[in-house]
């Protein structure tokens, strides 16, 4: 039996084990493709991972194995010491990772925010007050307590977002998979977003897992795994994946704007660290 | 194909108790051969305005005229208008129905009436446009391709209607990092090559900084900005408060010249700031 290694230490079992996970599928022609090929991770309660890759890198897949949509052909993917190919623990895995999606249009079921955010206590069958409760509750941690009664189509899609997130929230859960929650929302509701899951991370103590496109998105995680081909390629902190530039130029990936500019003024000679990551480093480096 | 907006109001379910002014006393005109960026939060007011380019909405009240015809009812003019205006929507993917790219791209020269011969015509230049290999593609599924080919597909389907206007909704939404800068350089392309009218619509400021000539920045149904990129990102305050942003680099420099850096506040993409910090520093040096 292999023994797992702890990324970061630490004595505490971590929340979510993927163990040489590998899952295939067979696409309109009838081949086969590998969407995971082998993927091992451990996520610790707590831990904000971020996870980057282009499309059809696996990165969604790996995502929906971890709240049990998908299951692995081969391997193990364990949440909360639950095993994901045990079909009695489905809906405890479920409660335990909740999911958000990228279009908010497509998550929000009822006419009004509050029943939105009841649907899925409604299904844990949760008494009426307890879910009132939760509900007021979860609608608070995302700053959305003031729109209970509005109707969802009539908010912008940061709002809508929020509401996707509460309703999640709701369930009580202790790990939250956001699957490019931004990529359809103007700056503004990217930043309520993104301040949205933050709080949730640092002050719920939730533990998030965030794929993104936005490479500043990921500038706050404690590490961040890179995907190509249905593997993990890169992994560890924001400032040790974006320092490699031309690693992940070459995955066909970005920088965050800060470290590339770091990046172009080394390659001309200037002598500053490889891994500025923030305006407040780039400015303690050409000010000093 | 000039576009020329005088005081144009949109207002939806009007009288209603869902009343609700979308476009406020608009005007606007953009020349030929323009690449203008379109931005504003969600609910300013941007798609309500492009509807109007082609038709699809018309003026509640004030006028617009493309090309000097006058959008208002309909008329055999305004079939001939859809043409010169492509109007490229957010995940226009979703549209595609066909069983082969082919199909799929011809749908429109075939209902304009094109000969076959002409539909070939059209279909190979526009995937070679939008840099689909024809050979290889045209006969396969729009639904085994990757997004960013997809989306790809569903934009070679406006450009083979020829049209002298392209409108873009958000056309890299959704998209990595290398389908998006295939999209844009494709975009970037087809107005230097072509001199096509370009209007692009996107929430990436970074996108935006990169490729258009003008900016023009709706809030509330209204213009509330229109300059070249370097006027219009001076105003990071202004665009702070409308939900909107400059660019990362753009607040990094602003950071640095508070910091006593003498660099100029027009800097809004990574080549210009590390020209004009280069230039600062070794002129320093040199000294």
């Amino acid at each position: 039996m292999k023994a797992f290694v702890l990324k970061g230490g630490g004595a505490i079992e971590p929340i979510v084990k993927v163990q040489e996970a590998v899952y295939k599928y067979t696409d309109y022609e009838e081949r086969e493709i590998t969407a995971l090929d082998g993927v091992s991770l451990h996520v610790k309660k707590g831990e904000f991972l971020v996870i980057i890759g282009h499309n059809g890198s696996g990165k969604s897949t790996l995502a929906k194995h971890i709240n049990a949509i998908n299951r692995p052909d081969e391997g193990v993917v364990w949440v909360k010491g639950m095993d994901t190919r045990d079909e009695s623990k489905v809906w405890d895995i479920r409660q335990t990772a909740g999911m958000v999606f990228q279009n908010p249009d497509n998550q929000l079921v009822a006419t009004i925010v509050e029943e939105d955010v009841a649907f899925g206590p409604e299904n844990l069958g949760i008494p009426p007050n307890k879910i009132r409760e939760r509900v007021d509750e979860a609608l608070r941690k995302v700053g959305m307590e003031d729109f209970a009664e509005s109707a969802p189509h009539f908010l912008s899609g940061g709002q809508k977002q929020r509401v996707a997130i509460a309703g999640i929230i709701a369930m009580r859960p202790e790990i939250i998979i956001l699957d490019e929650p931004t990529a359809m929302l103007d700056p503004a509701g990217r930043k309520e977003v993104m301040d949205t899951i933050t709080y949730l991370n640092k002050e719920e103590g939730i533990t998030i897992i965030h794929i993104t496109h936005y490479m500043e998105e990921a500038i706050n995680a404690d590490r961040v795994i890179v995907m190509e081909a249905g593997k993990i390629v890169m992994e560890g902190t924001p400032r040790e994946i974006f320092a490699k530039v031309e690693e992940l130029k070459a995955l066909g990936l970005d920088v965050p704007q800060i470290t590339e500019l770091a990046y172009e003024l080394r390659k001309e000679g200037l002598d500053i660290p490889a891994d500025i990551l923030t305006a407040e480093e780039m400015v303690k480096a050409l000010c000093p | 194909m000039p576009i020329k907006i005088e005081n144009m109001s949109h207002v939806y379910m009007e009288g209603g108790p869902f009343e609700y002014k979308a476009l406020d006393g608009i005007n606007l005109e953009i020349q030929n051969g323009e690449f203008v960026g379109l931005i504003g939060h969600t609910g300013s007011g941007k798609s309500t305005l492009i509807q109007h380019l082609n038709g699809l909405l018309k003026p509640t009240s004030g006028s617009i005229e493309v090309n000097g015809i006058k959008i208002e009812h309909k008329s055999k003019q305004l079939k001939e208008l859809r043409q010169k205006v492509g109007l490229v929507f957010q995940y226009p993917e979703h549209q595609l129905f066909e069983d082969t790219v082919y199909l799929d791209i011809a749908f429109g020269p075939k209902n304009l009436g094109c000969s076959p011969f002409e539909i070939e015509q059209r279909v190979k230049e526009a995937m070679e446009l939008v840099g689909l290999d024809y050979e290889s593609i045209k006969d396969r599924s729009p639904f085994e391709l990757s997004g960013g080919q997809r989306r790809r597909v569903a934009i070679a389907g406006v450009l083979a209607m020829k049209p002298e206007i392209l409108v873009l909704d958000e056309p890299t939404a959704g998209l990595d990092p290398r389908g998006r800068d295939e999209i844009l350089g494709r975009i970037a392309q087809l107005h230097k090559k072509y001199n096509l009218t370009i209007i692009l619509v996107s929430h990436s400021m970074e996108d935006i900084a990169k490729l258009v000539d003008r900016i023009i920045v709706m809030n509330k149904g209204k213009i509330a900005l229109d300059g070249s990129p370097e006027e219009v990102f001076r105003h990071a305050k202004e665009l702070n408060e409308m939900g909107l942003d400059v660019p990362n680099i753009t607040h990094l420099v602003n950071r640095l010249r508070e910091a006593g850096l003498e660099l100029p506040d027009n800097i809004f993409t990574v080549e210009r700031a590390k020209e004009e910090i280069l230039r600062l520093l070794r002129g320093g040096f040199n000294d």
